[in-house]
């Protein structure tokens, strides 16, 4: 609803995405405790914790999905509801019913839906940028399949083209390299640089500590607080990761570890952009 | 209750059988026969036609698209709760002015309904039950409760009672002009809220996280949705009866998604099919005397629904059998083309022509059995008998060649199984005595790409894991 050039002037200024204090509660159980968050425009930003850290909460909760117990959640400046077509979202895969009748051009066009407004069709400009976006997954010849035809992999593809069509400056994903085949994983990292060149900014939700480091400058470490905030290489010690996974540190995360430490000590203006 | 049933075998029966049930007919329940009654059905004269056959259609008409949301949004048994739910408010509606007074039997038994959506609502959020254990509980109860009131109310010694039993199971004949006013008003509605909110309403049913991401007031669309929903199942009781209009929701769009992979053409489909469903309902219980139309309604649904299950062409069982069999007789062919390889790698490619008991002990089948084969091959264009006699019965002594295509075919097949073998040996890491029986069925559904990968992988092999030539489609020709 909102364009883009009345949000200019302040947007400037402003972080993509700041937290404050934010304490969010599921039926009076707290999940995430006073969390204060400040995302500089064009991270790549790795939300990374246990299982039942709070991840995809927090992600909700910035989106307006959940309600917040206390503090405030600002999203260039602004509350959620006023940045809106400022933010594409990729939910997670497990989140709808991939019988429904619909197929994968059809699911992308969504993706148009936000600036549309009430009352109009998409129009022939959205369908070409709906197919464009698309083609920027490689899914051309999928469009008019059904979805529930495509793998899991196109499947992640085609959501990530959703949030592409939404053309945003900041973009939210729920853990979109679950069940992704490695062609896929890798055609998805490479779309993500892109944007991130473009001036976008992304926050990932992510399980696997391995690719981590690889793909993320920034890392939240999140154990329902913030255990640990900032640039890739202070974040990404042992002793923060202890205290994310308490006890439950394995030895895949000390891989991980050793593996990110190789990372720093070489040249890391290798890996970025 | 019991002469209702009865009414309804024997109507049954009288589609069946129309001479024998014409000859049962006369004197017994009705003074015309049934084929003067469909006449009559079909020339729309009487008014009383025209009001139940529109009447059935916009019901339909409603339902169909609306319970199409219902079914994609996993909410079938929703329909079914809030259709039971409204009875209590019927019979409030009813004792309201002790007529049925549709207007005040709407208002009833759409604040019931909401009600009972409300209360499954309620129990959802303060107790750890899950819906569908709410749902059952309020159809239940409210249904119960309903069943109490209309019964009290037609014990009492009032004026116009008659019509408070046709809400159970449906009469069309019993929809007054205000009921049609009252239809064609939630149809117009209906049909307006869908088409200004067709791509909201789409979203909110696909993903409704996304949906509020894009700032989409995804409450109110809900509950616009169960308030149509309501209305539609408020203004249907009369026709098609409290017990039986959720079916009239599901197996519509049941049937229509069965047929499209597109959500548009599902609503248009659900309608069309709701549509006729209804037309079919009022048709069958205008036929003769008392026939309550509902269940009619639902017979129609029922068989359209089983059609597009039968028939379907995507999904349909029928084309699905026909696809499988067609596999199978090419799976067969194949098989058969494989085993006149094999005959050839027996003579070191020496031979050509073949005789058709060689073939039957190489297959492990009959003569009979190897000489369909034979015949299926030739048909296929891909073997050659060399005896004249083409039309008679062959003998094992019978002999036959494979044509170029053929051989070109049974050659991909081996190279398929073969390849196929050592790609499980070498890159999976399979034993070598496990991959015969995998290799004999996935070597049918090898596309070329896939070969050629496995080939590139494998770096152009020369021999199976047990040694034999796997052949090369340019080195080995007839």
């Amino acid at each position: 609803m909102q364009s883009s050039s009345t949000t200019q002037t302040n947007s400037k200024s402003a972080a993509p995405l700041e937290v404050h204090d934010l304490t969010v509660a599921y039926t009076k159980r707290p999940v995430l405790y006073g969390i204060d968050l400040k995302v500089p425009k064009g991270s790549i930003v790795g939300v990374v914790g246990p299982n039942g850290a709070g991840k995809s909460t927090l992600i909700k909760a910035i989106m307006g999905l959940l309600p917040v117990s206390s503090g405030w959640i600002k999203v260039f400046g602004k509350p959620f509801k006023k940045a809106v077509t400022r933010i594409g979202y990729v939910p997670q895969r497990e989140s709808v019913d991939w019988d429904f009748p619909v197929n994968a051009l059809d699911v992308v066009l969504m993706g148009r839906y936000g600036r549309l407004g009430p009352f109009k069709r998409p129009s022939k400009a959205d369908k070409e940028i709906a197919m464009s976006c698309l083609e920027k997954v490689k899914m051309t010849s999928y469009a008019t399949r059904q979805i529930s035809n495509l793998s899991g992999g196109q499947q992640q593809r085609v959501f990530l083209a959703r949030a592409l069509a939404q053309e945003s400056d900041l973009y939210l994903m729920d853990e979109p390299f679950v069940g992704v085949d490695a062609t896929t994983e890798a055609a998805i990292i490479e779309i993500l640089r892109e944007l991130q060149a473009q001036g976008k900014t992304l926050i990932v939700v992510h399980h696997d500590l391995t690719t981590a480091p690889e793909y993320f400058d920034r890392i939240l470490l999140l154990n329902m607080r913030v255990v640990a905030y900032g640039k890739t290489a202070d974040v990404f010690t042992f002793e923060n990761l202890q205290n994310a996974y308490g006890g439950r540190l394995s030895i895949l995360s000390e891989v991980a570890l050793s593996r990110a430490r190789k990372k720093f000590d070489g040249d890391t203006r290798d890996n970025v952009g | 209750m019991n002469r209702a049933g009865k009414q309804i075998l024997f109507t049954l029966a009288l589609l069946a059988l129309p001479i024998l049930a014409h000859a049962a007919k006369i004197g017994d329940i009705s003074e015309t026969s049934w084929t003067e009654q469909a006449i009559d059905f079909f020339s729309f004269q009487q008014p009383i036609i025209r009001t139940a056959l529109i009447g059935t259609l916009l019901i339909g008409f409603c339902c169909g698209i609306l319970g199409s949301f219902l079914v994609v949004r996993k909410l079938s048994l929703l329909g079914d709760t809030l259709s039971h739910a409204v009875l209590p408010g019927v019979a409030m509606g009813f004792l309201w002015n002790a007529s049925k007074d549709p207007w005040a039997i709407f208002v009833g038994a759409t604040a019931a309904g909401i009600l009972g959506v409300a209360l499954v609502g309620w129990i959802k959020q303060t107790t750890h039950l899950k819906e569908d254990s709410a749902m059952g509980m309020v159809l239940a109860g409210f249904y119960g409760v309903g069943i109490c009131m209309t019964t009290v109310i037609q014990n009492l010694a009032m004026g116009n009672k008659s019509g408070l039993d046709k809400f159970f199971f449906g009469q069309a004949a019993a929809l007054s002009s205000g009921d049609i006013r009252l239809l064609g008003i939630i149809s117009l509605i209906t049909v307006v809220v869908i088409l200004l909110f067709y791509k909201e309403f789409l979203v909110i049913s696909f993903d409704i996280g996304f949906a509020q991401a894009l700032g989409m007031p995804v409450k109110i669309l809900h509950y616009a949705l169960m308030a149509l929903l309501t209305f539609a199942v408020v203004v249907s009781l009369q026709a098609v009866g409290v017990v039986l209009v959720s079916a009239l929701l599901i197996t519509p769009a049941a049937a229509a998604f069965l047929l499209t992979d597109r959500m548009h053409w599902m609503l248009v489909l659900a309608a069309v099919f709701g549509m006729l469903s209804g037309a079919i309902g009022a048709f069958v219980s205008y036929l003769s005397n008392n026939l309550p139309t509902g269940p009619f309604i639902v017979l129609g649904a029922t068989s359209i629904f089983l059609l597009a299950l039968l028939f379907g062409p995507r999904h349909g069982l029928l084309p699905k059998i026909l696809r499988r069999r067609k596999q199978r007789k090419r799976i067969a062919l194949e098989n058969t083309l494989k085993a006149v390889f094999h005959l050839n790698e027996n003579s070191q490619f020496t031979k050509r022509a073949f005789e058709a008991g060689k073939l039957a002990t190489e297959r492990n089948a009959s003569l009979h059995e190897t000489e369909a084969e034979i015949r299926n091959l030739v048909k296929a264009g891909m073997a050659l008998r060399l005896d004249t006699a083409n039309g008679t019965k062959m003998s094992g002594k019978a002999q036959f060649e494979l044509t170029k295509p053929g051989w070109y075919r049974a050659c991909e097949i081996v190279r398929n199984h073969r390849l196929w073998e050592l790609y499980l040996t070498n890159a999976a890491q399979y034993q070598t005595d496990h991959v015969h029986d995998d290799a004999e069925d996935t070597e049918h559904h090898l596309g070329e790409d896939i070969v050629l990968r496995i080939e590139a992988r494998l770096k152009n092999p020369i021999h199976d894991p047990h040694g034999k030539l796997i052949p090369n489609r340019d080195a080995i020709k007839p």
